[in-house]
């Protein structure tokens, strides 16, 4: 079998040939104008998307010079070899990788988007503490219109990690997902944190890392709305 | 990717959604329907993928959800004589009669058939294409295809007391 799909039977042909001037004259009809504007809309989202990706590296360099501001050590650090850098790099995309598959999975859920619920915020507290090996903080997101849904455990390289589910009003979801690094990259990054912006994958996430842990805040937000709460739980647990 | 080859595939999809249904106003509003849910799930779509297959993927979910919908519905199962809504076919002016016997024929096909036999032939899509749109195996596709020919050719083939629907054209799914 090829994997073209024309049929080699005359008969076939005929019928194909036959389906493919149906409606052939909607081809060469104006859109009505709620199909145009629609339209319209949907291809400004696509160009937004195209610019953040081709200005995506611009965008990090700019974000680079702010992030001065969130140097919880005030120093960049020593600089790293290269190689060391991107296996770092490396690391770091992977984890954020699994922000988002994190997040894909869980923020459709109805019934169970949390294995422990808000109410029980102590209990998960404790419970995600002992299991990631440091005392953990929830960060209220309250001021910014997003309530704690809760959360849960989830297997990562570097160990354990968490997510926490927080939810508007207009029932938007998005996902704080921390844990320990894989080891390249909690060794390599131990004096600096940046805030990173990852728009591809299945959600944009803002990222970071600090003392060996990794930070990504998920959200279908906008970019600004996203860095607006990401610097409110940066500044939280911290 | 620019705004042009957006627009450029929205004409495909009015004729392909008005195949699929006979029905102009409700294939424009499933090309609507269509549209709105891709501004909302953008983010979904991920770089590099096709879109025109992006585009008709979510076109074909929000069909199958519409028609499972319908068929939740108390009065589905009336049939609908085909010959009795012609008029609402929406043939264009002096078209050939041909080509109204052919959307007849077509929507007594079943659904899964008609609309690989149309992204096939409307579309010019491969199998591999065909099978992404449609969330099922090649094979499933391959086979679906060379039914829908074979179906198609018997419906057009027979007497036209004959090509009234041998079954009720919407069945009630027990």
């Amino acid at each position: 079998m090829t994997s073209s799909a024309k049929p080699t039977d005359a008969a076939d042909q005929a019928l194909d040939a036959a389906l493919r001037g149906l409606h052939r004259e909607v081809l060469a009809e104006p859109l009505p104008a709620g199909l145009r504007e629609s339209a319209q809309r949907l291809a400004r989202l696509q160009q937004q998307t195209a610019s953040t990706r081709h200005w995506g590296g611009m965008a990090a360099g700019v974000l680079l010079a702010f992030s001065v501001g969130w140097l919880s050590h005030g120093q960049l650090g020593g600089r790293l070899d290269n190689s060391a850098a991107a296996q770092t790099a490396k690391v770091e995309r992977e984890f954020v990788r699994q922000a988002g598959f994190a997040y894909a999975a869980y923020m459709p859920e109805k019934r169970h988007p949390v294995e422990v619920a808000a109410p029980e915020q102590e209990h998960l507290v404790q419970w995600l503490s002992k299991r990631l090996g440091r005392p953990l903080k929830i960060p209220q997101l309250d001021a910014q219109g997003f309530e704690l849904v809760g959360g849960r455990l989830l297997p990562g390289e570097g160990g354990a990690r968490a997510q926490f589910m927080f939810q508007n009003s207009q029932a938007q979801r998005i996902t704080l997902y921390l844990g320990a690094m894989a080891p390249a990259a909690a060794n390599a990054d131990n004096q600096s944190t940046q805030f990173r912006f990852e728009p591809d994958g299945p959600v944009p996430s803002f990222y970071w890392v600090e003392q060996g842990f990794g930070y990504a805040l998920s959200g279908p937000v906008s970019k600004a709305t996203l860095m607006a709460l990401a610097d409110a739980v940066y500044s939280q647990i911290h | 990717m620019s705004q042009q080859s957006l627009v450029e595939h929205i004409p495909g999809l009015r004729r392909y959604a008005r195949a699929l249904t006979a029905d102009a106003w409700a294939a424009d509003d499933l090309v609507q329907d269509t549209l709105e849910r891709a501004c909302s799930r953008w983010r979904l779509w991920l770089a590099g993928t096709d879109l025109r297959a992006w585009l008709f993927t979510v076109m074909h979910n929000l069909f199958i959800s519409e028609v499972r919908q319908l068929q939740r519905r108390p009065d589905w199962g009336r049939t609908v004589d085909v010959d009795a809504v012609a008029h609402e076919l929406q043939a264009p002016e002096g078209a050939p009669g041909s080509l109204i016997d052919l959307q007849r024929c077509l929507m007594q096909l079943p659904l899964n058939q008609r609309s690989v036999l149309l992204l096939v032939t409307l579309e010019d899509m491969s199998y591999a294409e065909v099978a992404k749109v449609t969330g099922v195996p090649v094979g499933t596709v391959m086979s679906r295809l060379a039914r829908a020919r074979e179906h198609m050719r018997a419906l057009m083939d027979a007497p036209a007391q004959l090509a009234q629907p041998a079954q009720p054209l919407l069945r009630v799914l027990k």
